[in-house]
């Protein structure tokens, strides 16, 4: 029920008149629309999380590398590099 | 990056397994506080994999699960008058009400939807302008903005046929019950990291501080899970209580201001009665004053009797995470799926329907 998923604005557009923007936004391939009303900063490239046709936060870069680099800490960096050059690969 | 995979891969799942196995030197019980976090757990076998030492109960925060039975009800009467459309998410329909679900009602004839978007709601209104379109509004602070959203785009199109049937519950004053509860034995929890994605953190330090408890803000993929579980159990072993935030890729110390202030436009805080659990006082949103011709609740005219809950389902001690659904009589027997007994049998996030889906038979405690 709370689920929200991020996924990559492809484009967006304003409607009712220049009050509501609306994006197109990309999981894996999947086109849904959500409302960027909560968002108002929004760009197209971002990634964004959407709960129920609303996107409710940007998804930061930065943090998100951040997850990974504890793991480096405790000595995993060589079994890593090999996935997230599949990662780099993949996109 | 896809925020997604990475999350889910192997080798990253097993280097915190084995962290944590090498932290953990005392027996803990923590407590994920919602739904969706247990369906992950569940689904990807975390729990098995778990060291033994820790023991993981499954929380309250499954808003279909604890959405009371005479709201179903209402729900349900509402439903079968002639001029109504009745739409909701998908979880929401087959929730047992005393007589029949909302499944049941659209089966002997009314008009009942599933949407994904309560802003579809709004559409379905403007081009059913004879029909009354009711939104059965339910959810955590999550969902709230949207729900919320959705009588603010009514109001923008000067609809006066849209109007929702609220069910929302508040994560931090549940926790408290839950702590303030005698019975409690969690003694660390992980907070449910979409909620906070909207109301931000402040709310859990003065918990945390009085409660002497650590609270960590979590995700919902098994690497976000195992690293939340592996900083709480850190903190339990130092003998710390701090609010730590795991997901900060999305959850903002301040959460979002912007989703705030639309729950702030169109809701009030309430008192609210939890499913199982009973009242919790200031635990949940009401549509406000200014709303009312979007509030069903006092727009509707409602007669309904006041129902008993079924004496056999013991949602009050699961949800409390007193009891592992494996230990209901009930469970895989008289109640599933296909024919559930109670709430937390029904929602993808309910814990029973994610131990019977997942054919999880955990021990007892
Ligand atoms: S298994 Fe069924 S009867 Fe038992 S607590 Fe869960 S929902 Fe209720």
């Amino acid at each position: 029920m709370c689920l929200a998923i991020p996924g990559k604005i492809q484009s967006i557009e304003t409607i009712h008149d220049g009050l509501v923007k609306m994006a197109k936004v990309s999981f894996g391939g999947i086109i849904k629309e959500a409302s960027l009303e909560m968002l108002p900063a929004a760009q197209v490239g971002d990634y964004v999380l959407v709960h129920v046709g609303v996107a409710i936060s940007k998804v930061d870069e930065e943090e998100a590398a951040k997850t990974f680099e504890y793991l480096r800490e405790i000595g995993e960096i060589d079994e890593l590099l090999d996935h997230t050059q599949v990662d780099r690969q993949v996109e | 990056m896809k925020y997604m995979s990475e999350y889910r891969d192997a080798t990253r799942v097993k280097s915190y397994l084995a962290e944590l196995q090498q932290v953990v030197t005392k027996p803990w019980t923590i407590m994920e506080v919602c739904g969706g976090q247990t369906h992950s757990l569940v689904k990807n076998g975390i729990l098995s994999m778990l060291p033994d030492k820790i023991n993981m109960v499954h929380g309250p925060g499954c808003p279909v699960c604890v959405t009371p039975l005479h709201l179903i009800d209402k729900a349900v009467f509402l439903a079968e008058k002639p001029d109504v459309i009745m739409c909701s998410y998908g979880d929401m329909l087959r929730v047992p009400g005393s007589k029949k679900s909302l499944l049941e009602a659209k089966a002997a004839g009314a008009d009942v939807r599933i949407l994904y978007s309560p802003l579809e709601a709004v559409k379905l209104a403007k081009e059913n302008p004879g029909k009354e379109v009711i939104f059965f509004a339910v959810g955590f602070e999550t969902t709230a903005p949207a729900n919320a959203l959705s009588v603010l785009h009514a109001e923008r199109a000067g609809l006066k046929n849209y109007s929702i049937l609220t069910s929302h519950v508040l994560v931090p004053p549940a926790i408290e019950a839950l702590i303030r509860d005698e019975t409690n034995t969690v003694q660390g929890f992980l907070a449910a990291g979409h909620v906070c994605t909207i109301m931000g953190m402040s709310e859990y330090f003065p918990l945390a501080e009085k409660y002497k408890i650590p609270i960590v803000v979590t995700g919902f993929e098994p690497v976000d899970l195992l690293q939340g579980i592996l900083m709480l159990v850190k903190q339990l072993e130092a003998g710390t209580y701090n609010v730590e935030n795991q997901y900060t890729r999305v959850v903002r110390p301040e959460g979002n201001p912007q989703a705030r202030a639309v729950i702030e436009k169109v809701f009030e805080v309430s008192n609210r009665e939890w499913r199982g659990i009973g009242s919790i006082p200031v635990s949940g949103y009401e549509v406000n004053k200014q709303y009312t011709a979007f509030d069903a609740n006092k727009k509707m005219n409602i007669s309904i009797a006041k129902a008993e809950e079924s004496k056999e389902c013991i949602a009050g001690e699961i949800l409390k995470g007193l009891k592992k659904p494996s230990q209901c009589p009930q469970f895989g027997k008289k109640c599933t799926p296909i024919n559930p007994l109670g709430a937390p049998m029904v929602s993808s996030e309910g814990a029973c329907a994610v131990y019977y889906h997942f054919n999880c038979t955990e021990e007892p405690v």
